[in-house]
């Protein structure tokens, strides 16, 4: 009786064992015993999307790296983020760049076999900047005619018939034949041709307009990868990408395909890299910045990227206004030593700024008249805190928000004792606990210290840096900073047909920031990274994701 | 017996939206707005943020999106995440990893815990007592990141044994060094349960009667002793599996499992209710039916406990 009773026993257990493991090999064996490595596919990290691949509605790195490779926009941007034409053949401004007239190469396709027409192009962007779908990407759409950023027919704000975004087809854009098309601006832009390789410019297929939620699943591209076949998206594992052969535009492609690992966390792909189950990391975790230059050798990547780091003081805060808040900005600058930080906390992963931009932005600049305010200087720093005194005495304590969720604290601790060395005033770091919250209180106005603000850049222009952060009532200007002076120059280097005239209006402009310093510049973000010893020609973009077509394998 | 474990169903009912609930709250509480955050940096158009709040009826009272998400789960349907999957999906996915992992986590965990607490106890004050003993100690008060990342580094990157990460390659011999990293964390309460129960046991009356019939010791170890202590090690096991279905977030992370700790991780991180939400239900369910399946087996190792 006995047996039987703990026989019974061990019989459930052992039931209720197999079937959760027999669960398991119905749902995970993806591909037993394959070799991560081998067969000219290269593996990379990556991360989940946050969204559909739909490219208007995808804004962050996860989904914009598997939705650069397996579309071709109309240019695309080369290591160095200079722009040349993929899919279009020309792009052409009239007199004050307002008016681009747009041709197509005849040969390009889809990779279900259509050609890459017009249409393609201005149904794509009509559906990227209906009020009806809200995709995250809309913003880009702003500028062509036809936006409308409005409080609705009842004429009430923050009622549900609001409108941003095309209410119908966008009036600014004309199909002229199916090769050729027509964009008409509200205001000119200088940058609009490179603004058009940033993915919220892609074509779609026909096939997409049908049923957009489930393209976003099983999406079909015109770009140098496709998607291997169905079921190549195992959501929150990898995503398998093949070349495509069918491609024909500019970019060679010099592997077989890619394989976009799905990381919860960067220590985890540090390991695999170092373990050679992956061949490329395009972000070195914290825990390894000190050590990955000696891990890796010649194979480790630290250059700089297209990131600009500063926190933001709003100047509706008290003493932060008027010449007592110019002379404050600039003393608290100065008081900043960015140089030790950079090397102490980041172990040399940042570069101190010397503008509002990048440095693998064309027309960057380190002699701008007036950058000396981003140097250390302890005398000069006390001196102006002194004069701003004598206008209005400082009380209480300078603080930087930043989000905990975000592995800030170092850096804006650092910074907040540099200023109190410097200064002798109480300067603190004010932890949000996340990312959420502190945008929150961001994005309401409702904040009362300074904030730390950052910007990647959407495509290599050094007006993105610019117009969307300082602008009068630009979308993110989240500091409230206006200045009719910087706004002139921004829109007369808007008008200028020649990129180089158009720069220089643009470090113009910036030499005013850099009196108002409505944010102030901290340092550029590297790129940090490594790859395997089976792979070469590894090469790490403007917009540091490595450049994934030109990697070799042997 | 049938009355009792109807009874233990019918409990869950409430226990569930009891817990719904409390989770949806706090979910519901985390300041800050998800939306926001979906923008990074960028600052998204007032109009943009409200149409998209409305879509997720984030633009609800609490008691409204509340009902809402339990209208949905009566007819089977858990929602959908950001990036437009079904939650059911996701729990389908990501549960059979996390579960497998547990499964084999506790099997080892148990496995040790019985093997070496019965040596320990039956010679109990001997060098092997004190040795498991120390060694269990050590174990128990490393933190699981440090024994994973060991693990991780000499078994994977050093001398291949192992892989480095799991990824899409979920297979028993791939989950094989996460759940021996859980496993040996947590084998040293239920080592040192099943040693003093032995050393208890093995003073009983029915030990000695046993012994004086004339039985043999390998008959006497696994039936008399072994089975009449093992009540407080299954009860131990059974409460480290729910915590596995929870704590297995740093091992998932550092493994790159794709199971529920990770993707639960970055529900949270994104304030996505609905999968947060269902996450934990499931997992409450999880833990209730375990719970039932162990004081089941009370009455199986130990035939004087009885359920009317």
């Amino acid at each position: 009786m006995k047996h039987s009773r703990i026989g019974r026993g061990i019989v459930a257990l052992a039931a209720a064992g197999t079937l959760v493991l027999a669960g398991c090999s119905a749902g995970g064996d993806g591909e037993e015993g394959g070799e991560a490595t081998g067969g000219g596919i290269i593996t990379v990290n990556g991360s989940e999307p946050q969204n559909p691949l739909i490219p208007t509605n995808t804004n962050e790195v996860g989904g914009g790296k598997i939705l650069d490779s397996i579309f071709a926009g109309l240019v695309y941007y080369d290591a160095e983020g200079a722009a040349h034409n993929d899919v279009a053949e020309s792009i052409e401004p009239n007199e004050d760049s307002s008016e681009f007239t747009i041709t197509l190469r005849d040969d390009a396709v889809f990779t279900d076999g259509t050609s890459v027409k017009a249409e393609n192009f201005v149904k794509a962007w009509n559906q990227g900047a209906s009020n009806e779908l809200q995709h995250l990407s809309n913003y880009f759409f702003e500028d062509i005619e036809g936006f409308e950023i409005s409080d609705g027919p009842d004429g009430e704000a923050g009622t549900d018939d609001d409108i941003y975004g095309a209410v119908e087809d966008m009036s600014g854009l004309t199909v002229v034949d199916d090769y050729t098309f027509t964009v008409k601006l509200k205001q000119p832009a200088s940058d609009f041709p490179i603004r058009l390789g940033y993915s919220a410019f892609y074509p779609l297929p026909d096939v997409a307009f049908e049923d957009i939620d489930a393209f976003g699943q099983n999406p079909i591209g015109n770009g140098p990868y496709m998607i291997a076949g169905e079921g190549a998206w195992q959501h929150d594992v990898e995503i398998e990408l093949a070349k495509n052969e069918d491609y024909n535009g500019p970019r060679e492609v010099m592997n077989d395909g890619l394989k976009i690992i799905f990381y919860a966390s960067q220590d985890a792909a540090y390991a695999d890299l170092q373990g050679g189950n992956l061949d490329v990391l395009d972000a070195i975790p914290d825990s390894q910045l000190a050590n990955f230059e000696s891990d890796l050798g010649d194979r480790a990547v630290n250059q700089p990227a297209a990131i600009f780091q500063s926190y933001t003081i709003p100047s509706r805060l008290a003493h932060f206004d008027g010449e007592e808040g110019e002379l404050r900005r600039a003393a608290l600058s100065m008081a900043i030593d960015r140089t030790e930080i950079t090397d102490v906390i980041f172990d040399g992963t940042r570069t101190p700024a010397s503008d509002f931009t990048s440095p693998v932005i064309d027309g960057w600049s380190d002699s701008l008249a007036g950058a000396e305010v981003l140097e250390f200087n302890p005398e000069e720093a006390q001196a102006k805190w002194a004069e701003a005194d004598a206008i209005s005495p400082w009380e209480g304590t300078f603080e930087i928000a930043y989000n905990a969720d975000g592995g800030h604290q170092a850096w804006v601790d650092a910074v907040a004792n540099s200023i109190k060395n410097t200064l002798g005033i109480d300067a603190v770091g004010h932890p949000y606990p996340t990312f959420a919250e502190a945008r929150t209180e961001i994005t309401n106005r409702t904040i009362q210290t300074a904030f730390r603000t950052g910007w990647q850049a959407d495509y290599p222009g050094l007006f993105n840096f610019l117009g969307p952060l300082y602008a009068t009532n630009a979308g993110s200007n989240d500091g409230d900073y206006s200045n009719p002076e910087f706004d002139a120059l921004l829109s007369e280097g808007s008008q200028e047909t020649d990129i180089e005239a158009a720069n220089a209006l643009f470090q113009e402009a910036q030499e005013i920031l850099l009196k108002d310093l409505p944010a102030t510049p901290l340092w550029y973000s590297n790129v940090t990274g490594g790859f395997g010893e089976s792979v070469e020609n590894v090469q790490f973009g403007w917009n540091s994701v490595p450049v994934y077509h030109e990697i070799t394998k042997n | 017996m049938l009355r009792y474990i109807i009874f233990r169903i019918l409990q869950v009912i409430p226990v569930l939206l009891g817990t719904t609930f409390l989770i949806y709250f706090m979910v519901f509480a985390m300041p800050g707005d998800p939306i926001v955050a979906m923008f990074g940096d960028k600052t998204p158009n007032p109009i943009v943020l409200e149409k998209l709040r409305a879509q997720y009826n984030l633009d609800k009272p609490f008691f409204v999106q509340y009902l809402l998400y339990l209208k949905g789960i009566f007819v089977g349907d858990f929602g959908v995440s950001f990036s437009g999957q079904p939650v059911s999906d996701i729990l389908a996915r990501t549960f059979p990893v996390t579960g497998l992992l547990a499964v084999m986590a506790i099997a080892i965990e148990f496995f040790l815990a019985i093997v070496i607490g019965l040596f320990s106890g039956l010679r109990k004050g001997g060098v092997f007592d004190n040795v498991s003993l120390i060694v269990g100690l050590l174990l128990m008060s490393l933190p699981i990141f440090v024994v994973a990342f060991i693990g991780q580094y000499f078994l994977t990157i050093q001398w291949s044994i192992f892989r480095t990460t799991v990824g899409s390659n979920v297979s028993f011999y791939n989950m094989l060094l996460p759940a021996i990293v859980i496993g040996i964390t947590l084998f040293a309460t239920s080592m040192r349960l099943t040693r003093a129960s032995v050393i208890d046991t093995m003073n009983q009356d029915f030990v000695r009667t046993a012994y004086a019939k004339g039985l043999p010791r390998r008959r006497v170890v696994p039936v008399h002793i072994l089975r009449n202590s093992l009540i407080p090690t299954v009860t131990n096991s059974a409460a480290n599996f729910g915590v596995l279905l929870v704590g297995a977030t740093v091992t998932e992370a550092i493994f790159n499992v794709p199971g529920v700790g990770n993707t639960l991780y970055q529900a949270i991180l994104r304030g996505e209710n609905s999968t947060v939400v269902s996450f934990v239900t499931v997992m409450v369910l999880f833990y209730l039916g375990v719970n039932l399946i162990v004081d089941l087996l009370y009455a199986v190792l130990d035939p004087r406990i009885r359920y009317a």
